[in-house]
């Protein structure tokens, strides 16, 4: 077995944190259920990793068995990258059969006739998705297996999620694989980034749950609400506007959990509105700049603004619209209208 | 009685009794509660600056999140005549001795004190900016 093969399966099971080491070897299927259990999971990490190894030089692994544990790895924790969205386009109507057989050929092939040394892995799971690993090389070098894309297709829909590798030049080509295997025209990047891979698929899917816009009156006397102290002692001055906070909060971010992210960020192209007293830019220029907000779970914080009184409800529609309009980075112009404004660019 | 921000709603008025202290909270990490207080200010009658209204700060104990400065705190102060206290009301020990202050407070402010007035409050304070 290659020793480069040897040090990547080493590293891999290294990332595994040793609870789930037994599992994932499991699930890869290179060792067999006897192989396993000579390995002795309570001892160290790196104890563990050097086993292994040993065992798969026994069954003279190669790098594309290699990569499948990877593939897995990052199946279980999809987490730790950042993943975009892109969605691609078709000018027909025609809902072909997809074969997958097919898919993969042309998939590899495509790669393959621009880049000799590409490592390609496929992997099939129930929910309909391909999962797709690459890891690329040169004309002169064999493919670094560190820093490997990845690429989540389900089948039935026209949506991909890319975990790109740091060589972004490499991404154009994989777009252009994918729209050829598949049988579409055309592939664009969506303004959607998230580490949470099962976020992003939520607000493409659409499986979140929204706030449907129903037009019935509230019912009134409704106190189904459990009262908020036990003691009834406290008294709520304003317990109408609080209920009123809920009602259109609960309204604008629908009751159940919001989808994973992490960042929205807007690039403001508008002009800059001050007194015209002041004069502070003397040339009618864009004032450039760039809003980030960032939290470890974005949308269940801004939910939580109004009702914790830090910010008025309901909140700006450009931060509520994130997931409607699938999308966290905005760019936001000034209108050209006979008002002063500003709207969301496409 | 809690309230977010003064006025009171005018259709619980006929409910409320009398009211014998104002304790006005601000979150040290929040410029928006100062300027709800500041806001709010403008609502209470001129007979309650005299001892029965107090600032309560909250979130001292985190001096990296403040965002507000002393001086703004300590001129509120000074400019309404009113006692501030510093609190960090997600300690549960200051939680209660805050607690213990503020009814020792109030129960001057509403008379059951015999020989100590609300007035002793504002007294207190000009003693204190004197030194």
């Amino acid at each position: 077995m290659d020793e480069t093969v040897a040090e990547y399966i080493r590293r891999t099971v290294l990332k595994i944190p040793r609870d789930e080491i037994k599992t994932m070897l499991q699930k890869w299927g290179l060792l067999s259920e006897t192989q396993l259990q000579t390995i002795n999971f309570r001892q160290i990490k790196e104890n563990i990793s050097q086993d292994v190894v040993q065992l798969c030089e026994e069954n003279s692994a190669d790098i594309k068995q290699a990569a499948v544990l990877d593939i897995i790895y990052n199946h279980v924790y999809p987490n730790k990258r950042v993943w975009s969205v892109y969605q691609m386009k078709k000018t027909g109507e025609e809902t072909e059969f997809f074969d997958l057989t097919d898919f993969k050929k042309k998939f590899k092939r495509r790669l393959r006739s621009a880049l000799k040394n590409v490592t390609i892995n496929f992997r099939e799971y129930e929910d309909n998705a391909i999962w797709i690993r690459i890891a690329w090389g040169t004309p002169y070098t064999k493919p670094n297996q560190y820093k490997p894309s990845y690429v989540v297709y389900h089948s039935q829909t026209p949506y991909v999620f890319i975990s790109a590798s740091v060589l972004k030049s490499n991404l154009p080509l994989l777009c252009q694989a994918l729209v050829l295997a598949s049988n579409y025209h055309d592939i664009r990047e969506m303004e959607l980034r998230s580490h949470s891979l099962n976020s992003l698929k939520d607000i493409v899917f659409k499986r979140y749950s929204q706030n449907f816009q129903t037009h019935y009156p509230r019912p009134l006397q409704e106190r189904n609400v459990a009262p908020e102290s036990a003691d009834l002692r406290i008294i709520q001055e304003n317990k109408t506007e609080k209920e009123r906070i809920e009602r259109v909060n609960r309204e604008v971010f629908g009751d159940g959990p919001q989808p994973k992210l992490e960042f929205a960020q807007y690039k403001l192209e508008t002009m800059f509105k001050s007194d015209p007293q002041m004069d502070v830019l003397d040339k009618k220029e864009p004032f450039r700049c760039l809003v980030k907000f960032s939290s470890p779970h974005l949308l269940e914080s801004l939910k939580s603004l109004a009702p914790a009184g830090m910010a008025d409800a309901p909140i700006s529609p450009l931060l509520t619209c994130i997931p409607q309009k699938a999308r966290n980075y905005f760019k936001i112009r000034e209108r050209k209208h006979f008002f002063p404004g500003s709207f969301v660019s496409p | 009685h809690l309230a977010t921000s003064l006025p009171l709603p005018p259709e619980r008025d006929h409910l409320r009794p009398r009211i014998d202290l104002v304790a006005f909270m601000i979150d040290i990490k929040s410029k928006y509660s100062l300027k709800n207080v500041e806001a709010s200010l403008a609502y209470v009658d001129d007979s309650f600056f005299l001892g029965k209204v107090c600032f309560l700060v909250t979130g001292v104990g985190r001096v990296n999140y403040c965002s507000i400065e002393m001086n703004a705190i300590r001129n509120l102060g000074e400019v309404y005549c009113s006692p501030v206290l510093f609190c960090e009301l997600e300690v549960e020990g200051s939680q209660v001795a805050t607690a213990q202050r503020l009814l020792r407070m109030l129960e001057i402010c509403a008379g059951h004190v015999p020989g100590v007035s609300a007035l002793s409050f504002s007294s207190l304070m000009r003693n204190c900016a004197d030194d």
